[in-house]
């Protein structure tokens, strides 16, 4: 299957063409719940990810809460 | 003493210290202060998850979202847009509508940018927000922003991180006294005094995170503030006395012998 590069927070990563935005989510081990994610500037809705296919650069954004003022 | 509650966007408190949680040194440092200062709402930044360090600890560990009010902040934030971005994604992580909105104008003096403020605050409310705004100690920007749906004024004390105090006492009664909105001093204290003046003069409440994150003893600081914080608040509701140029002696002045 072809590989393509998108980017995640910013970083370079290889994906397979057309797998899943979920199936990303978990091999980074991101824990869904905690988190929200954007795909090339669009919040995604958390319970779709599984139909959501990756193309070449897209970008992705992970977002979570730390500790700020 | 009758029951004397925070209220923000319908939602009552008993604590009128906000605490931030940036600073610390660790998470479990962050969440022992936020226990000694007795803070139920505290502000949280939005950032990118550490996607190679995959055991990084989360906040979300530490702090129970369910037991304290989470404050999704706009830290960092230069443009309307960029805010507008942060706090879409805070919403989307759970379900936070209550939010803190800050949009500095200059990296230095980390001064808001009033304009950009107004702005977002307008199109954050129309999208079902309720927005808490750090401002300049201005009454007619503070006007404004009531006038553009905010649900709390949070004017600045002094610059970010300064520790300098309330800087203009008289801006901060004019704000309180024109708005029927809780007014929460925001950035700027460094002492648990700071705190107990900014209770005195009628705010509803104070937002500290350097002042105790970078005192030498946090978890003792946080303390101090809690008990500042209601001691300025009892101060207020008891009513002063007026001040005056000369003496007026405590004792008697009958029956002197």
């Amino acid at each position: 299957m072809k590989k393509i590069k998108i980017k995640v927070n910013g970083k370079v990563k290889t994906v397979l063409n057309n797998s899943k935005l979920s199936d990303l989510l978990k091999n980074l081990n991101i824990p869904i719940k905690k988190v929200a994610i954007e795909l090339n500037q669009e919040i995604i809705d958390k319970k779709r990810t599984s139909n959501i296919k990756l193309k070449k650069d897209d970008k992705i954004e992970i977002v979570h809460f730390i500790g700020g003022g | 003493m009758k029951k004397d509650k925070l209220i923000i966007a319908k939602k009552k408190f008993d604590s009128r210290l906000i605490v931030g949680t940036g600073k610390y040194k660790s998470m479990t440092e962050c969440a022992n202060a936020i226990k000694f200062s007795g803070a139920e709402i505290v502000t949280v930044a939005v950032r990118r998850v550490n996607i190679s360090n995959k055991n990084k600890p989360l906040l979300m560990d530490y702090i129970d979202p369910k037991k304290i009010t989470y404050l999704p902040n706009t830290a960092g934030c230069f443009t309307s847009k960029d805010a507008l971005r942060t706090l879409r994604l805070a919403r989307e992580i759970g379900g936070w509508k209550l939010v803190k909105l800050e949009v500095l104008g200059d990296k230095t003096n980390l001064f808001p940018d009033m304009i950009e403020t107004l702005k977002t605050t307008e199109v954050l409310a129309k999208e079902g927000f309720r927005v808490m705004v750090y401002c300049n100690d201005d009454p007619l920007m503070s006007k404004r922003l009531e006038n553009s749906g905010a649900d709390a004024i949070m004017p600045l004390a002094a610059p970010i991180g300064s520790g300098l105090g309330i800087l203009n006492k008289i801006n901060i009664q004019i704000i309180r006294k024109q708005t029927k909105l809780p007014v929460i001093i925001d950035a700027g204290l460094g002492q648990a005094s700071d705190a107990t003046i900014a209770m005195e003069l009628g705010c509803d409440g104070v937002l500290v995170n350097t002042a105790i994150a970078k005192a030498k003893k946090p978890f003792e600081m946080a303390l101090a503030f809690k008990n500042a914080v209601v001691a300025g608040r009892q101060s207020y509701n008891s009513g002063r006395i007026t001040k005056t140029l000369m003496g007026n002696p405590s004792s008697p002045t009958e029956g002197i012998i």
